[in-house]
């Protein structure tokens, strides 16, 4: 007998949990809902907490000023702690539960990759803030992206390394999507520039030494330059590992350490090293006149007078998407998704954090290598090289 | 060669080494109440994380240390107190799972508590690195190292020589008898807590200065740690130590002479191999279970 | 006797079946049913793990590990060499269930932890081969897998099917599929209860001495059960990677095996029905806790432990036990 109540017992509980967690849609349709998956904690937060800082500050700024077709903003986001399933799970919870105009979101390549199937079937407009290049290339017809690919940064790399004359390089990555992605554009760009990656070796996020890994590098014969692909705490031990090694070869790292958080954990390890970034690292240096310097600088100063931490480059995709996303929905004139779809494909001209975005049928990310900076580590700080 | 193969040595007998000490947190508990504890890591973590907020207040490093260390070992005992001792009728699989709710809660906390970014602690002496015949080993090694077997050492003569120790040693060898010659079981669990969480927030601190430290860092040393103490046996004090070196060992040098993509399958095989060829684990006690 | 007991068998499975199908009638969108049906896929999986875990008594740390085979077996021979989908789930399975009897024969001869530890390293094992090998797998950013092929006959939840007149889209029927698996799944499980390898696992959970002592060859009983409940973590895995499309490598990964044997405990060791509930909780415990922002893993971790310190047994048994008390007190008869 008390098994059937038993039963009876867990079917109701069943009932009101999803009854739960299926009543917490539907509202009134009067703001423009902007969907957004981050990964604000986990192992990839360094991305996603800069981004969803940004996202939320400038939607109650635009709000303020009256926000966009004379409707107010409406931020929904969710948190996919770096974990793709998780991220495809709140994607489908935003087109389909929570029925957003736009989503501009996805921190890491996986969260992005798992999403697009579902965006690409419902005919949504998707900003992604990731980096690798299988994300527009091929081109998907609703996925657009506001980072430089990863295969942007192995070019600017490995030319400013061949302007100096170095081309046998030694690789040391990440085994995260963001090395992983890195190394393989890293060894095709090189074949394509005649350049040789004469050691490949990598560490993984666990990782809390890799004094073995660099040893290997420094005793592989003919060695020019050292170039570490990689994200999160383990490119600044990588630093620190390589000056204790006293290893004096000319040292790359790429964007994905480009932020000042970077230059405190590996401190004076770091003196010499370069990688391509952002100007919003170095605003002061952007030449008067260039259209970027002010957008770069106010966001600078917004950002860290709000929240009290220096800013990150990634936190700048995150305000190219949602500009991009305010910019197509203004030149569509309506939330039509079509119509956004194709003002966004049709944005040129749009000058951002990262650079400035020339949109085009073949080109969803619209940014050209130029858009990132050689910077230098000189004195604790970065320099404009190039 | 020789400078090459001191060089990832001395490498990995420093991840060794913390390895080993998280490792020997985990036997404590396990042998008093059988509990793998997922918590340990959080017990490293409020270490690091608590001396690089202390320092913030001003505190001079060794005080800010001491503080931190403290305060890992309250939350141990308000582990067992809250969590653990409430449901000491619940299976041992359960008593699990309690722990992993309680990391995450603990991990929960420090994030609203600290953020979620990563932080600097200072070495404890010079920045400048030792060379010894081509080979380099950072001055923060030799502290872990030094501290490693001071602790060593103290859990010695603690379970040795005092009467504590020894109950807690009894407890866990048998729990009802020792419960008939006095020994209050429960306050053996709390103690067991105690100085298994103090051991993890001394690990805390001394690796910080070679991994950073942030609110999630307890997640991939508190896992490091168990997997070195699976290898030497859960449960043995020496094994934890061996455990912890092998595996440290075996990492650097998988990464220096075999593969870097799959030093961390290498270090995993061994636990399979040990089990294989050595079921108990390096130095695992052999267990009679009554009918 | 027997028959009482077959007839509350099938209660079971009948009260099951029919809340798989009265749940459509509070769901209102896609998204809805999409979580729930990963309930039904990952409820198929725990199904079988808690056959390793309340009957045999062992746990594993690393059933995601054959979970994410099972899922990447299927991604790879259907999507990169265009295998069908049938025999390419029902192979891993196969191929699956052989790793885990390679590495349980020899641990489950010993008494304790031990499988556990196996378990946990086979599973990373497992995890960093799938992340590695990006020229199959895609690495750590993933891969895409083609909808699921039942003999010529697609399965996408984003197709539009119509049968006899009435229209159904493809989350409805991925929605129904994944519950007539499940249900599959919760039938097999209990006749291999039913059967004499049950009873003779039920008495190594008893006490593993004794049964040696009157002649149950308790290894090969609990290799058995641990190759069988790998072999339902990869074809949930396989059928989980055809719904979803994509799969990276944390479907392999260590924090899913965890998630895993924490719906087993959490829903109720040994209870059939109760991992089905642990599994939903689990699923539903996100979604509702992701309004709170910064607090959500603090309340998730918070929940986690006051269930388990205050209904040490799982949910399901102990709100049966509850509603059996009451029931008792009512009528004043014995529950």
């Amino acid at each position: 007998m008390g098994m059937t109540i038993l039963r009876r017992m867990a079917a109701a509980t069943g009932i009101t949990l999803l009854a739960a967690v299926f009543t917490m849609s539907a509202h009134a349709a009067d703001p423009i809902k902007i969907g957004s998956f981050l990964s604000v904690t986990g192992p990839a937060s360094f991305l996603g907490d800069p981004e969803l800082k940004t996202l939320e500050m400038y939607v109650e700024q635009i709000n303020e000023n009256g926000g966009v077709l004379g409707r107010p903003l409406e931020l929904i986001h969710y948190d996919d702690q770096g974990n793709a399933s998780s991220a495809r799970s709140f994607a489908s919870r935003l087109i389909r539960s929570d029925r957003v105009d736009i989503i501009v979101g996805g921190s890491t390549t996986g969260a992005t990759m798992a999403s697009v199937p579902l965006v690409e079937q419902a005919g949504i407009p998707f900003i992604s803030l990731a980096g690798a290049v299988v994300i527009t290339d091929p081109v998907k017809k609703w996925v657009f992206k506001t980072p430089q690919s990863d295969r942007m940064a192995a070019e600017r790399i490995l030319e400013d390394m061949k302007d100096r004359g170095f081309t046998k390089i030694g690789l040391i990555s990440g085994t995260g999507g963001f090395g992983a992605s890195g190394r393989t554009q890293t060894l095709n760009v090189a074949k394509r520039m005649g350049m040789e990656i004469v050691a490949d070796v990598t560490y993984s996020g666990s990782d809390t030494d890799m004094t073995a890994q660099l040893t290997n590098i420094r005793n592989t014969k003919g060695v020019e330059a050292v170039l570490n692909f990689g994200f999160g705490q383990g490119p600044a031990i990588v630093t620190r590992n390589y000056d204790q090694l006293g290893m004096k070869l000319p040292f790359y790292q790429s964007h994905g350490v480009a932020s000042d958080s970077f230059l405190r954990l590996a401190g004076k390890a770091a003196e010499g090293l370069r990688l391509p970034g952002s100007p919003l690292l170095v605003p002061e240096s952007i030449p008067e006149g260039d259209p970027q310097k002010n957008i770069v600088r106010n966001y600078k100063a917004e950002y860290e007078a709000k929240w009290g931490q220096s800013v990150s480059t990634f936190g700048g995709y995150a305000y190219d998407g949602l500009m991009l996303a305010v910019n197509a929905l203004e030149a569509a004139g309506s939330t039509d998704k079509a119509a956004v779809r194709d003002a966004l494909e049709g944005i040129q001209g749009y000058v951002g954090v990262t650079g400035e975005f020339n949109m085009s049928p073949d080109d969803h990310n619209g940014l050209d290598p130029d858009s990132f900076r050689i910077l230098e580590v000189v004195n604790g700080g970065w320099v404009l090289i190039d | 060669m020789f400078s090459e193969f001191l060089q990832f040595l001395f490498t990995g007998v420093t991840i060794g080494a913390t390895y080993a000490l998280i490792a020997l947190g985990f036997t404590l508990i396990y042998n008093a109440s059988h509990v793998i504890n997922f918590a340990q890591g959080e017990f490293l973590m409020i270490g690091g994380m608590a001396t690089v907020s202390f320092m913030a207040l001003g505190l001079p490093m060794p005080l800010a240390i001491t503080l931190a260390v403290l305060l890992s070992g309250l939350m141990g005992v308000l582990l067992q107190r809250f969590a653990i001792a409430p449901a000491k009728k619940a299976d041992v699989v359960t008593l699990i799972i309690i722990t992993i709710g309680a990391s995450i809660f603990i991990r929960g906390l420090a994030q609203l508590l600290w953020g979620k970014q990563y932080h600097v602690v200072p070495n404890f002496s010079s920045d400048e690195p030792i060379r010894i015949l081509g080979a380099v080993m950072n001055t923060q090694s030799l502290w872990v190292l030094g501290i490693g077997t001071v602790v060593v050492v103290a859990l010695v003569l603690f379970f040795t020589r005092t009467m504590i120790g020894k109950a807690i040693l009894a407890t866990s060898m048998n729990k009802q008898a020792s419960r008939l010659v006095g020994i209050k079981t429960q306050f053996v669990l709390m103690l067991a807590f105690l100085v298994s969480a103090l051991l993890g927030g001394i690990a805390g601190v001394v690796v910080a200065p070679i991994t950073f430290t942030s609110y999630d860092i307890g997640i991939m040393l508190g896992l490091k740690g168990f997997v070195a103490a699976a290898i030497g046996g859960l449960g043995s004090g020496v094994g934890a130590v061996v455990g912890g070196l092998c595996l440290g060992i075996v990492e650097a040098m998988a990464a220096g002479y075999l593969s870097s993509d799959y030093k961390d399958a290498v270090a995993f095989s061994m636990i399979l191999l040990v089990l294989f060829f050595m079921p108990r684990g390096l130095f695992g006690a052999k267990v009679v279970e009554r009918v | 006797m027997f028959d009482q007991f077959m007839k509350v068998r099938l209660r079971g499975m009948i009260v099951l079946a029919i809340i798989v199908v009265v749940i459509p009638l509070f769901l209102t969108n896609p998204f809805q049913y999409d979580l729930a049906t990963q309930i039904l896929i990952v409820g198929g999986a725990v199904v079988g793990l808690n056959l390793l875990v309340g009957f045999a008594g062992q746990i594993s740390l690393g059933h995601a590990g054959f979970f994410g085979l099972g899922a990447y077996f299927t991604g790879i021979m259907t999507g990169t060499y265009g295998w069908p989908a049938v025999p390419t789930l029902l192979l891993g399975a196969a191929v699956v269930g052989a790793i885990a009897w390679i590495v349980g024969r020899p641990i489950l001869r010993l008494k304790g932890h031990y499988l556990s530890m196996a378990t946990l390293a086979v599973g990373f094992i497992i995890a960093i081969i799938i992340n590695n090998e990006s020229q199959l797998t895609g690495g750590p950013d993933g891969m895409p897998v083609p909808a699921l092929d039942l003999f010529g006959w697609e399965l996408s939840s984003f197709g539009l099917y119509s049968f006899f007149g009435i229209e159904f889209d493809g989350y409805e029927l991925w929605y129904f599929f994944a519950g007539l698996m499940l249900l599959l799944a919760v039938w097999l499980a209990q006749n291999l209860i039913d059967s004499p390898i049950g009873r003779g696992l039920r008495a190594v959970h008893g006490s593993e001495v004794a049964a040696r002592v009157v002649g149950v060859d308790t290894a090969k009983y609990k290799s058995l059960v641990f190759v069988i409940s790998a072999v339902y973590a990869s074809i949930t895995g396989s059928l989980y990677a055809h719904f979803q499309g994509f799969i990276t490598p944390a479907v392999a990964g260590f924090d899913f095996s965890i998630i895993l044997i924490t719906m087993v405990v959490l829903g109720g060791m040994g209870s059939t029905y109760g991992v089905i509930l642990g599994a939903a909780v689990l699923t539903l415990l996100p979604q509702v806790l992701a309004d709170f922002q910064e607090l959500e893993m603090v309340m998730f971790g918070l929940i986690l432990m006051l269930t388990m310190i205050f209904m040490p047994k799982g949910l399901l048994p102990t709100l049966g036990s509850m509603a059996g008390k009451r029931f008792a007190k009512k009528t004043g008869g014995q529950p």
